[in-house]
């Protein structure tokens, strides 16, 4: 690593567009993600806004249903989903204790072709045509909304779909191929267990997705009939497809988070986690089951009785297996040594307010009463309650504890206590109050409400709960550029880690291991410590280490479907033949690149043995 | 495990080539789950497809449609290049190259074979007035159908360029994984095949 210390701006930055090693791709994952966060962020104060009083212009109608639409959009697939594969990306290779993933040239293609959808959605405000059917794309919106909107909507999704599952596979197989000896399943620790269901739950949820995209696809470009309701199409197929997918979607953001908050109080507890087995046996029903309960987002739809009742009971089964998780973790703070780090107010916060995220959510699960909540602002409440208390806390938590590592340096923590409570404050703020105005009949997605319906004042409270919300994630960016100017160096293993992470330096040298580790117990780090040894020992002698080679394909590749895409969806636009052949580039591009990339052989290199141990054991 | 600086002969190749490697492991793995993410994926067109079947509006109905004896050839000749493609894997884990790329080069032509008559299907249909856009039915079975047709052709291509590829490097244990991939999805393809078979044609003729 000191060989590549000192070098120009430009050279840094030619290195992120061609790496291949999971700790850069995390990185650029994680600010992207959070460059996208600030996009959704802008969004959500601008619909506050225009929400704060009754019969406001601020935004017209129009504009209101495009700036919703790319706000859930943006949250959802560009921001938290990013965010969660940064992590994932930079810390489960390191808590395996291998060198890389089992496939690093996927795993860039995967994060192009992420960045390159996000690129794609928000360049809709450049051509003025903005998606506006709701992140949920409802066909019977969909296909007649007007204007290349939803298209933008559409291939966006596409692209970054398809990227997500590549992600998805390979951290499959790096959990499954490349652990190290002696780390065996029930010795994983619990984020890398939840990022294993998490990519089983992509692999199975993300091309029921694919295929509603492109029905919908189809339709708006093509003609096709499946939703034409006039002549014996259906609409509800599309609402089933999108939700089959939809609701694994949230436990696939969500079962990260649990690892990380696992991870959080384990340490912060100075105890192991409570109830291990139970906890991963949780992780695994909730994700099975959480196929099973897709319709109860359509309760109102009209799918009978006998539909809904089944929905329903399977919705508030998974409440048994998420209240054991809850229970674990209380069990693990009891009577541990708790030291009130930044990280653990996350964590501590977080339990309260998923709890009443999860108790709104039983509710809507009762078919009978979601009739009254459905499309409200209950449900608004209920969602950005699991999403913001959960979601957001987990990763901006997991962020926290993981900086020292990712970068060398620790995140400032007054400021980062200041911060949390800030963001706490203002979250409970802005979205108590609106399970009331649920309650009292608001519904969702409406641009405006009448003076007389006395939704006014806890509209107003929740306006202002944003400002302080968005106050509180101005102070941890401000954090973040802080404590990247001061630079308080942090050693190896800053808040006395358990997991293998924390037995390598920080940041980590390009191949992680100098040695692979021998893992004999849980906690595999810990245990160590706790025998008397500052360092994993390892079964193998120091050798050679091979690297894959960097490549500048999965640029190009994603590049060329994205160009593709603009043709694809302007060839309506026919007179000219400007869409065509951006078509046509595009898709060579795209398939020049794959062509390139099986007929080149790659044989990586080696970084030798006299260059490891030449190396600064710091 | 052998390293990669042995030379490889008949004798010490390994009996299973596709997972000699821990880059081998790692494809054979990965392509599983990703058939998995394809299972879905035809489960959600055969699902949409089952429930417009009977909306075709004012076009052609199931059973006024179909050509049996067409279809029976095509789905003969994919099934049979399942067989040859299966030859062909036996024939690599003998470390017979040629004659691996023989039976791959046969599976190749029987699938070209199926795509011509799947294209012939489709133009036919067309000139009966049964168009993409006609009605629900006809836009669900096209997509169907089309999409396997277009597995089918990345299956042509892919066996194509591993074949022009590694005609001159012969066997190793780099190229006999995605060998072994490639006709694994191939034989995926056709279990496909045989579900469309079942939920389209021969259910199509009950009406
Ligand atoms: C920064 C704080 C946030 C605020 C103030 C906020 C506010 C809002 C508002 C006002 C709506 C529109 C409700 C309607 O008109 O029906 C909304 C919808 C939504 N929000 Fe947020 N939100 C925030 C964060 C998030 C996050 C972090 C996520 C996900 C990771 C998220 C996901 C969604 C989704 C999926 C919708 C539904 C969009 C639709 O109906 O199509 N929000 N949010
Ligand atoms: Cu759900």
């Amino acid at each position: 690593m000191q060989l590549a210390r000192k070098q120009s701006l430009f050279k840094t930055i030619l290195e992120y567009f061609v790496t291949v090693d999971h700790k850069k791709i995390g990185l650029l994952y994680l600010f992207s993600g959070l460059f996208f966060l600030v996009c959704g962020t802008v969004l959500a104060l601008l619909m506050r806004i225009q929400l704060a009083v009754p019969e406001n212009d601020f935004l017209s109608g129009q504009t209101y249903n495009e700036v919703m639409t790319m706000h859930g959009t943006t949250m959802i697939f560009f921001a938290a989903t990013p965010l969660i594969f940064g992590l994932m990306n930079y810390i489960v290779p390191l808590q395996i204790g291998a060198r890389d993933v089992a496939f690093p040239f996927i795993n860039a293609l995967g994060f192009w072709f992420f960045l390159f959808g996000g690129i794609f959605l928000y360049s809709s405000f450049l051509f003025g045509e903005v998606p506006d059917a709701g992140w949920t794309a409802y066909a019977s919106l969909a296909v007649v909304s007007k204007g290349h909107g939803v298209d933008f909507y559409l291939l966006a999704l596409q692209l970054s779909g398809a990227g997500t599952i590549m992600s998805g596979i390979n951290f499959l197989v790096t959990i499954v191929n490349m652990r190290a000896p002696g780390m065996s399943y029930m010795r994983l620790p619990l984020f890398t267990w939840t990022s294993f269901i998490t990519s089983a739950l992509i692999i199975f949820a993300f091309p029921a997705f694919t295929i509603g995209l492109i029905l919908l696809l189809f339709s708006r470009l093509f003609g096709a009939q499946y939703f034409n309701v006039a002549i014996g199409g259906n609409t509800v197929i599309y609402e089933h497809l999108f939700w089959i997918f939809g609701h694994p979607e949230v436990y696939i953001l969500v079962l990260p988070i649990f690892g990380v908050f696992s991870e959080i109080f384990s340490t912060f507890s100075k105890k192991r986690l409570f109830g291990y087995n139970s906890m991963v046996f949780a992780v695994i029903l909730i994700g099975f089951l959480g196929f099973m309960v897709w319709a109860h987002h359509m309760f109102t739809v009209g799918l009978g009785p006998f539909a809904n009742a089944i929905f329903a009971i399977a919705t508030m089964a998974i409440a048994v297996p998420t209240g054991i998780k809850i229970f674990n973790w209380l069990l693990t703070l009891w009577g541990g040594s708790i030291r009130l780090t930044t990280p653990m107010l996350y964590g501590l916060g977080f339990i309260p307010s998923f709890i009443i995220g999860g108790v709104t959510g039983v509710m809507t699960a009762s078919a009978a009463a979601d009739y009254q909540f459905h499309d409200s602002y209950f449900v608004v409440a209920h969602f950005h309650y699991v999403i913001v208390g959960g979601i957001v806390f987990g990763i901006l938590g997991g962020l926290h504890y993981w900086w020292p590592k990712m970068f060398g340096y620790m995140l400032n923590e007054t400021l980062g206590k200041i911060s949390f409570a800030v963001l706490f404050v203002g979250f409970h703020t802005t979205f108590f109050v609106l399970h009331f105005v649920g309650l009292m009949g608001m519904p969702r997605r409406y641009f405006t409400y009448l003076k007389d319906q006395d939704f006014g004042d806890l509209n107003y409270i929740s306006t202002i709960g944003s400002y302080i919300l968005v106050l509180g994630l101005v102070l941890i960016v401000f954090n973040y550029i802080y404590s990247t100017v001061i630079r308080e160096k942090a050693v190896n293993d800053p808040w006395n880690g358990r997991t293998l992470e924390w037995s390598i330096p920080s940041p980590p040298p390009m191949y992680n291991f100098k040695q692979v580790p021998q893992v004999n117990s849980l906690d595999a780090f810990w245990y160590e410590k706790m025998k008397g040894n500052s360092n994993m020992s390892s079964p193998d002698e120091l050798s050679d280490i091979h690297m894959p080679s960097n490549s500048s394909l999965p640029f190009f590749m994603a590049l060329g479907f994205f160009i593709a895409s603009y043709g694809l969806m302007f060839l309506d636009k026919g007179s000219n033949n400007i869409a065509f052949i951006t078509l046509v580039i595009g898709g060579i591009i795209a398939f020049g690149s794959m062509v390139l990339r099986s007929t080149i052989e790659d044989k990586g290199y080696y970084i030798t043995k006299k260059q490891l141990s030449e190396e600064d054991p710091k | 495990m052998i390293s990669n600086t042995t030379k490889l002969t008949r004798e010490n190749f390994p009996i299973n080539p596709e997972r000699a490697t821990l880059e081998g492991q790692n494809k054979y793995l990965g392509f599983w789950f990703f058939l998995c993410g394809e299972t879905v994926l035809f489960a959600c067109l055969i699902g949409t497809y089952l429930a417009l079947k009977n909306s075709y509006s004012t076009g052609l109905s199931s059973n006024e449609l179909f050509e049996y004896p067409l279809i029976l050839i095509a789905t003969i000749f994919l099934l049979t290049s399942s067989l040859t493609s299966a030859l062909a894997v036996y024939e690599m884990k003998r470390f017979k190259f040629v004659n691996m790329q023989l039976w791959f080069f046969i599976t190749v032509l029987l699938g070209c074979s199926f795509l011509a008559l799947e294209v012939y299907e489709f133009i036919h249909y067309v000139d009966k007035g049964f168009k993409f856009t006609t009605s629900p039915f006809s836009s669900s079975f096209y997509t169907l159908v089309g999409f396997h047709g277009a597995h089918v052709s990345f299956g042509i291509l892919w066996f194509l360029t591993l074949m022009l590829r590694n005609a001159k490097s012969g066997l190793s244990l780099v190229n006999a994984p995605k060998y072994y991939l490639a006709s694994l999805y191939w034989h995926f393809v056709d279990v496909v095949w045989v579900f469309i078979f079942t939920v389209v044609y021969l259910l199509g003729m009950v009406g």
